[in-house]
């Protein structure tokens, strides 16, 4: 900004400009070669790699669009574009709406608040495999599982969570929204404490009711802060691994792929069968997803 | 003796010449696992002071990306001299250029066949042996004395309807219904899978595969009783259930399991019980008296980027590696069984009561061919589950399973 408003009327001064311009341009060019290399180029390279056969040995071979043919003839694959979707679907807006409700309460308490918000944001920073592994050993049948136990001793039947088809993923989902539950109250908290003070006050002044000011004040002032949360929450759950294949080791993505996410499809087709090609389509899949995600919520911000 | 004379000399001859063109250096590859480490690390010592003007580098990576960082290494030129691999890795080693055939003038194939448990067969292709074993695997019954001693049961079965017959005597129950301890474990993504494949299959009358493993055999009717027998023992005889305890080791090691069908690479975790005293069993026969048993090995091949003196040196470990001095070191330091029946059906070996059932075990073991163990495994898995978890019946699960194999070992070949 400040170099434009510099009117270049001698050749000393656009010489200036020119240095400045090589200056940032100097700096620039590391991170610059380095995102093209590490995150460009191989993400163009799959899009090449989606239409070979490849088993990262021999060289890789053309054959068109048959690993797309086959990807979309799969039963396997469209029961992972569902599982994934389900994660998404469901997990987002509870988690949102979770992280909302807690953070709007947490807002107007002030006994405890620090300690509380520092046990929400404590998920959030351990290790995603090692809570994986404290969860699966929750969900254990008795003896060994924690909720089975309890279930048990008050006479309830046993939950199979886990070596369940039906509920394998609603358990894991719950691992992940409680895993990325703190740092959405944060950042909802900080979105709330951003909105003025004197809209309250003079919503108060006029006699208007908590609810009316949560639903005319807080929610729609608090959008930017949502949206956000959407697209980063979206983003998250469509890229989902470290849980399901922390909590399925044995049968990663099972019960009968009944939990496998397209994450973990890939990593199998790459790197367990050696099929870069296929792995790359599904790649390509998933990358487009996120894409329309990314600019649908990129629309939905703008027309707001 | 003789080694060590010509050590003294060739060291001379390197310092007085002070030259390093005789000095080789190989790298040897494998993946971490702290007892094969320190195994390597042994071996390797004791094979530099033979041989002076070699030096092996020992380089070791997680198993998950083991794979995964061999065939990359070949493809940047990078590759190791010698590097341990799992049999069933072959196929894909082979047509990808990352083996060599041994050396037939170090290493002559009827030596090789004559010297090992028949089952090295395995790392044949055409005419050239790609590897060597060390060490092999086998399946065997593991069993909790204690529970046996309790529930008044004085030996391990001898044949299929014992199994069950004790299993669920052995297995029990809470006031809710809950296991507490389960009779045998029943988990096909532990060792079932190769039991059920190998031994049950065949002893149901049946053939898994072809004899050249490229075509699904299982889907008759000798496949359907053993998948019958092997899934009434969660459905009907109740003897255990997968997913108890999360793994059907880990339940054993809490003596919550009276038995359990493992391998020699077990051996290692369960020595450190303490809770209770344990043994081995051969794998129960069937009513005729029919025994199988799953085998398998890493082997050391020698990677496609070694030539010249480097090819020799490698060869030279090579045969180091699998001599009977370095199999003898690898049953100590690891536990796992000799690839040569001279060194592994020793008078000691054979009256140790750990050892004797696997050994027995090789005598008839079949090894299958894998195109892509993990995702074959897979089918096995999801067949038995399908049954569990969806009630579906015994031959349109083993149809679906037979099908997907098949489709899987189709793409590879």
């Amino acid at each position: 900004m400040a170099m434009t408003q510099i009117s270049p009327q001698s050749a000393p001064r656009l010489s200036m400009r020119m240095r400045r311009a090589i200056w940032v341009w100097a700096f620039l060019a590391l991170p610059v070669l380095f995102y093209s290399v590490i995150r460009f180029y191989p993400t163009i390279d799959a899009f090449r790699l989606s239409f070979t056969n490849w088993n990262l040995m021999s060289p890789p071979e053309y054959i068109g669009l048959q690993n797309y043919r086959e990807m979309f003839a799969s039963a396997e694959f469209w029961k992972v574009f569902r599982n994934t979707f389900a994660y998404l679907i469901i997990g987002t807006p509870i988690s949102l709406f979770l992280s909302f409700i807690i953070a709007y309460f947490l807002d107007r308490i002030r006994f405890g608040h620090t300690f509380l918000r520092a046990l929400y944001f404590l998920p959030f920073i351990t290790t995603a495999s090692a809570m994986g592994w404290v969860w699966r050993w929750f969900y254990q049948p008795a003896p060994t599982g924690v909720i089975n136990s309890v279930l048990g001793a008050v006479g309830m039947g046993q939950l199979d969570f886990l070596r369940s088809t039906t509920w394998a993923l609603p358990s894991i989902m719950v691992t992940a929204i409680w895993a990325g539950l703190g740092f959405q109250i944060i950042i909802f908290m900080a979105g709330l404490r951003s909105i003025p003070q004197t809209y309250y006050e003079a919503a108060k002044i006029d006699g208007v009711g908590d609810f009316a000011i949560l639903r005319k004040i807080t929610l729609p002032l608090l959008k930017p802060t949502t949206i956000f949360l959407v697209v980063f929450s979206s983003i998250g759950f469509l890229r989902i691994f470290d849980q399901v294949y922390n909590m399925t080791t044995n049968d990663p993505g099972g019960p009968l792929g009944s939990t496998k996410p397209l994450v973990l499809m890939i990593y199998q087709t790459a790197f367990n069968s050696y099929q870069m090609g296929a792995a790359a389509a599904q790649t390509v899949v998933l990358f487009t997803i996120l894409l329309i995600i990314s600019l649908l919520q990129l629309w939905i911000l703008r027309t707001r | 003796m003789n080694y060590i004379t010509k050590a003294t000399l060739m060291a001379g001859t390197i310092i007085v010449s002070s030259t390093a063109a005789n000095a080789v250096e190989i790298d040897y590859w494998q993946y971490i696992f702290d007892t094969r480490v320190a195994a390597v690390d042994q071996l390797i010592e004791q094979f530099e002071e033979a041989n002076p003007d070699i030096t092996v580098n020992h380089v070791t990576f997680p198993y998950a990306d083991y794979q995964t960082r061999v065939v990359a290494a070949n493809m940047s030129g990078n590759g190791p001299d010698v590097l341990q691999m799992f049999y069933g890795w072959t196929d894909n080693f082979v047509n990808g250029g990352v083996l060599q055939p041994l050396p037939t003038d170090v290493f002559p194939t009827e030596e090789i066949e004559a010297d090992f448990f028949p089952i090295v067969t395995a790392m044949k292709r055409g005419d050239d042996y790609y590897g060597l074993p060390t060490a092999v695997r086998s399946l065997a019954l593991f069993y909790n004395k204690d529970l046996f001693a309790e529930a008044g049961i004085d030996n391990p079965p001898e044949t299929l309807d014992e199994l069950v017959d004790y299993a669920s005597r052995l297995a029990v129950k809470d006031s809710g219904g809950n296991y507490t301890t389960v009779g045998l474990t029943v988990e096909m993504g532990g060792q079932d899978h190769q039991w059920w494949r190998e031994v049950l299959v065949r002893q149901f009358g049946g053939e898994p595969y072809s004899a050249d493993y490229s075509t699904v055999t299982y889907d008759s009717e000798a496949g359907l009783a053993a998948t019958q027998w092997y899934t009434d023992l969660t459905t009907k005889h109740e003897v255990g259930y997968t997913g108890f305890m999360d793994e059907g080791q880990a339940a054993f090691r809490a003596g919550r399991a009276a038995m359990t069908i493992d391998g020699t690479f077990r051996l290692g975790s369960f020595r450190d019980i303490e809770g209770f005293e344990w043994g081995v069993a051969e794998l129960p026969a069937n009513a005729e008296g029919l025994r199988s048993n799953y085998a398998s090995y890493f082997a050391n091949g020698i990677g496609a980027g070694a030539e010249g003196e480097e090819l020799e040196a490698a060869a030279k470990f090579l045969q180091y590696l699998s001599s009977p001095e370095a199999m003898q070191l690898w049953l100590e330091v690891v536990g796992e069984l000799p690839a040569r029946p001279e060194v592994a059906l020793t008078e000691a070996n054979l009256a140790d009561p750990i050892y004797a059932p696997f050994l027995k075990g090789l005598e008839y073991a079949h090894t299958t061919t894998f195109v892509d163990e993990q995702a074959q495994r897979q089918v096995t898995m999801d067949m038995a589950n399908r049954v569990f978890l969806q009630g579906q019946s015994v031959e349109d699960t083993l149809a679906e399973a037979a099908a997907a194999e098949q489709a899987i070992i189709d793409r590879a070949r």
